[in-house]
C-alpha cells in the first residue's frame, strides 16, 4: 500500500515539476496546486497506512487495544491543506490582477519590475 | 462515572503544576501582536488612530522580548508546552538565546519601521491594512524563532509569508505586481519543498517536536536518509534566506514594494531562512552539515561574491541594497559551513547585525529618495550640503554594511574569519574577506555619488547644482522619520563600541546549538 501511495506522489511531483517549469502563469498555478497536494499525500503516507481502524480508544482503557490509524499526519494534513488552498486563492486573484495589469500570462514577457533600459552605473567621479 | 475520572493520573502525560509567570513572556509577543493585529483590522478605517495601536502593541512586544531575554540568560533554556501536554506530545515553545535575541532584534527593527510608515504610508494604503500585516509579520517572524517543533515552524512561515504578500502589493501598481507574482511563487515553493521535508522527517522518526527529533536523529544508525533530509533542507531554507543560485527572486523584487516594507522585508525575512538553516543544520543533524559543509561553503561564497558583484553593477540604489542583503547572507552561511563554536557566534552576530542594518538602509535610501527625488546613482548627487546630519548616518551605516570597524559588522565577520581559520578553512574566511572588500567599494561610491559630488553626474566638481524638482528640504523631514533612524544608527554603533554584550550571548546561543543538551534537558527536564 505505502509503494503504491509512494510511487503516486512521485507522479504527482514529477507532473508539478513540469507543469511549475511552464512559461505559462496558469500552468505554474496549476503546478504549485498539485505539488501542495502531492505534499499532503506525502505526509499520509509518511505516517503509515492503517486501513479499517480508527484511533479510538474503547471505554474503560487508556491505551487502544490494538495498532490503529496514526492520527497526527491526518492533522497536519488539515493544516497543510488549508494553508495551500488559502494560498491558491490568493496566487489566483494575483495571476488574475498580473493579466489586468501587465497584459500577458506569459512569464517572459513580465518584466515590467526590471530596470528598463541597461544604465551602466557610473565609472568615475 | 467520576470515580474513573479521578483515577486517571494525569501527571504521566501533562505538566499538572501552573505555568510560572515569567514562562508565559514565551508566547506574550505572539498574543500581543495577533490581539494587536485583529484590533487594526476591526479599526481598519480609523487611519490615524492605526500607527499609535501599531506601535503600543509593537513596544509591549519589545519589553517582553527584553524580559525573555534576560530571563533566558539567566535561567538557561527556557520551555512551555500548549495545552499543558508533556512533550513530545504537546507543541513546545523553546527559547534559548539564539531565538530570544533574534525575536528581540526583530521587535525593534518593527518598531522603528513602524514609526518611519507614519508619514510615509498614505491613509488609504493604512486602510489597506499596512499596520495589520505588519503586527501579523512580527507575529509569524517572533513564532519562527521562538518555536520548538519543526511543524509549528512552518505554521509559522506560512503566518509571515502571507502577510508579506499582503505587504508587498500594498499600492498596486503594475511593478508591485510584476515582483510579488516571482517573490510569492519562489517562496511558496520554498515553503512546500519545507513541508514535504518536514512529513519525511516525521516517517522517519515520529515526532516533530526539535529536541526529541535532535535526541533520536543521533540514534540512528543507518545516516543515508538524514543526509538526504539535510539536502532537502538546506534547498528549502537556502531559497528562503535567498542564498546562491536560488536568489534571484530577491532583487526582482525588493525594490518594488513601499521602501519601509521592504526595509523590513530585508531586515527580516531572509533571517528567518538563516534561523531556520541553524537550527536544522547544528542542533538537529549535524551529521547532515558536516557531510554538505564542502557544498555549504561553497554556496555561501558564491552567495557573497553574486551580492557583492551585484552591487557594484547596479545604478538603482535601491537593487545595489538587495544584492547587498545577499552579500550579508553569504556571510551568515559560511558560519554554517564552517561548523565550530566561533563561526556560529559570528553568524548569530551577524544576523542581528543584518537585522538592524539592512532595515536601517532601507529606510536611509527612502530618506534619500525623499531629499533627492531619483533612486538613480547618476542623478542623485548634492546631498551632503543639504543635509550633513543625513550624510553622517549614511556614512556610518553603509560603511557598518561592509564591516568595518567601529560598527557592529566588524565583530561579526571578525569571528567569522577567527572562526574559518581555527577549522583550517583558509578559502572560506578569503571568501569573506574578498566580498568584504567590494562592498566598501559599491558602498563608498554610493556615499562619494549621493553625498560628495555636487549635483548629478555631469556637475563639474566644486559647484553645487540645483536640487530635483519635487524633492524636500531638510527642515521638511519629519520627526517620524529622523527618529528611527538615529535610533538603529545608535544601536549599530553602541554594539560595534561595546561589543562584549553581543558577543557574550551570540557564544551562549552558538553552545547550545553546538551541544543540545541543554536544550534537550529544558524541554523534556523542566517540565516533568
Amino acid at each position: 500500500m505505502e509503494t503504491l501511495f509512494a510511487v503516486l506522489v512521485g507522479v504527482l511531483f514529477g507532473g508539478a515539476t513540469y507543469l511549475l517549469l511552464s512559461r505559462k502563469l496558469v500552468r505554474i498555478l496549476l503546478g504549485i496546486a498539485i505539488l501542495g497536494n502531492a505534499v499532503n499525500l506525502l505526509i499520509f503516507t509518511a505516517g503509515r497506512l492503517t486501513r479499517d481502524v480508527p484511533p479510538i480508544i474503547p471505554v474503560n482503557s487508556y491505551l487502544p487495544v490494538e495498532a490503529t490509524a496514526n492520527p497526527l499526519p491526518q492533522a497536519l494534513v488539515l493544516t497543510a491543506i488549508v494553508i495551500s488552498f488559502s494560498f491558491l486563492t490568493f496566487f489566483l486573484v494575483l495571476g488574475y490582477r498580473a493579466y489586468q495589469e501587465l497584459g500577458t500570462d506569459d512569464i517572459l514577457e513580465m518584466r515590467v519590475a526590471e530596470p528598463k533600459e541597461h544604465h551602466e552605473p557610473p565609472l568615475g567621479y | 462515572m467520576a470515580a474513573t475520572k479521578t483515577a486517571i493520573d494525569l501527571s504521566a502525560a501533562m505538566v499538572t503544576q501552573a505555568v510560572p509567570l515569567a514562562d508565559w513572556l514565551l508566547v506574550a509577543p505572539i498574543l500581543l501582536t495577533m490581539a494587536g493585529g485583529a484590533l487594526t483590522i476591526i479599526l481598519r478605517k480609523k487611519s490615524a488612530a492605526q500607527p499609535w495601536i501599531a506601535i503600543s502593541v509593537i513596544s509591549l512586544v519589545l519589553l517582553s522580548n527584553i524580559a525573555l531575554l534576560n530571563h533566558v540568560l539567566s535561567n538557561g533554556v527556557v520551555t512551555m508546552v500548549m495545552g499543558s501536554w508533556l512533550p513530545p506530545f504537546g507543541i513546545a515553545f523553546t527559547a534559548d538565546a539564539l531565538g530570544a535575541l533574534l525575536a528581540l532584534t526583530a521587535s525593534v527593527a518593527t518598531l522603528c519601521v513602524a514609526i518611519f510608515a507614519m508619514n510615509s504610508i498614505a491613509a488609504n494604503e493604512r486602510r489597506y491594512g499596512f499596520y495589520p500585516f505588519l503586527l501579523m509579520l512580527l507575529c509569524g517572524v517572533t513564532g519562527s524563532f521562538l518555536t520548538g517543533d519543526i511543524f509549528n515552524l512552518y505554521v509559522w512561515f506560512e503566518v509571515l509569508l502571507i502577510s508579506s504578500f499582503g505587504l508587498q502589493v500594498l499600492g498596486n501598481e503594475k511593478t508591485q505586481i510584476d515582483g510579488a507574482v516571482k517573490y510569492a511563487v519562489l517562496n511558496l515553493i520554498a515553503t512546500t519543498l519545507f513541508l514535504a521535508a518536514t512529513g519525511l522527517l516525521y516517517g522517519l522518526v515520529g515526532t516533530l517536536n526539535m529536541a526529541d527529533i535532535a535526541t533520536k536523529v543521533k540514534a540512528f544508525d543507518n545516516s543515508g536518509p538524514v543526509l538526504g533530509l539535510a539536502t532537502l533542507y538546506f534547498l528549502a531554507f537556502g531559497m528562503k534566506a535567498a542564498a546562491f543560485p536560488v536568489n534571484f527572486w530577491l532583487p526582482a523584487s525588493y525594490h518594488t514594494p513601499r521602501l519601509v516594507v521592504t526595509a523590513i522585508f530585508a531586515g527580516l525575512l531572509t533571517k528567518v531562512g538563516v534561523y531556520a538553516l541553524l537550527r536544522v543544520m547544528i542542533l538537529l543533524m549535524p551529521e547532515g552539515r558536516d557531510w554538505l559543509a564542502s557544498l555549504i561553503g561553497v554556496v555561501a561564497i558564491a552567495t557573497m561574491l553574486t551580492g557583492a558583484f551585484g552591487a557594484l553593477a547596479q545604478t538603482d540604489i535601491r537593487r545595489t541594497m538587495a544584492y547587498l542583503v545577499i552579500a550579508g547572507i553569504g556571510a551568515m552561511l559560511s558560519g554554517i559551513a564552517v561548523g565550530n563554536q566561533v563561526a556560529i557566534s559570528g553568524t548569530i552576530f551577524y544576523s542581528m547585525h543584518s537585522v538592524l542594518i539592512m532595515t536601517a538602509l532601507y529606510l536611509l535610501v527612502a530618506f534619500m529618495y525623499q531629499m533627492s527625488g531619483t533612486f538613480s546613482l547618476r542623478e542623485i548627487g548634492g546631498l551632503y550640503i543639504r543635509t550633513p546630519l543625513g550624510a553622517g548616518i549614511a556614512l556610518i551605516l553603509l560603511l557598518a554594511v561592509a564591516g568595518l570597524p567601529p560598527f557592529s559588522g566588524f565583530w561579526a565577520k571578525l569571528l567569522l574569519v577567527a572562526g574559518a581559520l581555527e577549522a583550517d578553512r583558509g578559502w572560506v574566511a578569503f571568501g569573506i574577506l574578498a566580498s568584504g572588500l567590494l562592498t566598501t567599494i559599491a558602498v563608498g561610491r554610493i556615499w562619494i555619488f549621493a553625498f560628495w559630488r555636487g549635483g548629478n553626474e555631469n556637475t563639474v566638481d566644486g559647484i553645487q547644482a540645483l536640487p530635483i524638482a519635487g524633492s524636500a528640504d531638510a527642515s521638511d523631514v519629519s520627526a517620524s522619520i529622523w527618529l528611527p533612524l538615529i535610533v538603529l544608527t545608535a544601536l549599530i554603533v553602541v554594539i560595534g563600541v561595546l561589543p562584549e554584550g553581543v558577543m557574550s550571548i551570540s557564544e551562549y546561543g552558538a553552545k547550545t546549538l553546538i551541544d543540545p543538551t541543554v536544550y534537550i534537558g529544558s524541554v523534556f527536564g523542566g517540565a516533568q
